[in-house]
């Protein structure tokens, strides 16, 4: 499995995809979404982790433009706000689970990522 | 002239919630960074009871992560705590550059998710005013809001507070975009509300790209 990871904040996103590399998930990270759309270019990843609130381009609409770019890219929102409103917007724009509320457990993390690839593995 | 309690309560109140909010989000972006060091060094842990050799810098590296994020939640909760105190005496004497410097402190998070910078020039000399520092401090976010809404391509807001005969002003420039945009709702009932309160005034330069709030010294109550 090959992960993006995109969130502002550099020394959560460095150290969670040193930990996810360590579990033997290939991890690469960006603090910009302009970045993250970058990398998508040039690498196929099989799940995007991404911050909610992003500087220029929020959390939605980066996922919007990568799954443009990128249709079979499965996506997790990872948020610090926990309002129920937030929880309804995005859990609107992924599967049910799909949106984990800071400070995430990293097994509940590669959990949603492998249930998110055996949903995608089940589909026709 | 009586004050308009109505708007005042209302605007106060969600700024009390935008800024709480903002603030929480700050505090779980330290939680989650160290929860990710404290994971690692967990793994690190692991993998040396494995037999597998770790370099002490590494350990080292994660225990200054550490520390350096405690640091920044305490000054976090050290804002939270004045921000929250703001609201305990309706006059107060504070020094404007302080209240300045706060609430960039608390707009932090909105200037990162707009683009924005936040230059704020060092203060030349303590500027005491009385004043309803919670006032004071609505105001300033909603100049300093609208201020990043048109700061433009250079995507910077200059903020300068300085002694003036009798007062003081605040300067909000290098706003790149004010020339051309529209301003006709600014400053609206919520500001116009502050301002009364305050004994303010607010003043648009379109062409310099400049909003400039004047202040009295002493506010009155």
């Amino acid at each position: 499995m090959k992960v993006l990871l995109v969130d502002d904040e550099h020394e959560l996103v460095s150290t969670l995809a040193e930990r996810l590399t360590l579990r033997g998930i290939e991890a690469d990270w960006t603090v910009s979404g302009e970045e993250a759309l970058s990398l998508a270019e040039k690498n196929t990843y099989d799940v995007a982790v991404l911050d909610v609130k992003l500087p220029r381009i929020s959390g939605l609409e980066l996922k919007r433009r990568l799954h443009a770019k990128r249709p079979a890219m499965k996506f997790i929102f990872m948020t610090g706000h926990g309002s129920e409103e937030d929880f309804r917007n995005y859990s609107a724009e992924t599967s049910e689970g799909c949106y984990l509320v800071k400070p995430v457990s990293i097994e509940d993390l590669i959990r949603t990522m492998n249930d998110l690839m055996k949903a995608s593995e089940v589909k026709p | 002239m009586s004050w308009n309690w109505e708007v005042l309560s209302e605007t106060g109140l969600q700024f009390f919630g935008k800024m709480s909010a903002s603030i929480s989000h700050e505090i779980k972006n330290v939680m989650a960074i160290i929860n990710e060091n404290a994971g690692l060094l967990e793994d690190l842990t692991v993998m040396a009871e494995k037999g597998v050799p770790i370099d002490p810098q590494r350990l080292r590296t994660q225990s200054e992560r550490i520390m350096k994020q405690i640091r920044r939640g305490d000054e976090i909760v050290k804002g939270m705590n004045r921000f929250a105190h703001s609201v305990d005496e309706r006059l107060r004497q504070t020094d404007l550059n302080d209240t300045l410097a706060l609430v960039c402190t608390l707009s932090g998070r909105f200037a990162s998710v707009r683009g924005v910078r936040l230059e704020l020039e060092p203060p030349a000399s303590q500027i005491p005013i009385v004043t309803n520092p919670f006032f004071l401090e609505n105001l300033l976010w909603l100049c300093l809001d609208f201020a990043m809404g048109c700061a433009g391509a250079g995507k910077t807001v200059l903020l300068k507070a300085e002694k003036i005969e009798g007062g003081a002003k605040i300067g909000y420039s290098k706003l790149q975009d004010l020339a051309t945009f529209d301003t006709g709702s600014f400053p609206g009932d919520r500001e116009k509300a502050l301002l009364q309160a305050l004994k303010a005034e607010l003043v648009v330069h379109k062409e310099m790209g400049e909003l400039v709030l004047t202040l009295p010294l002493q506010a009155g109550g």
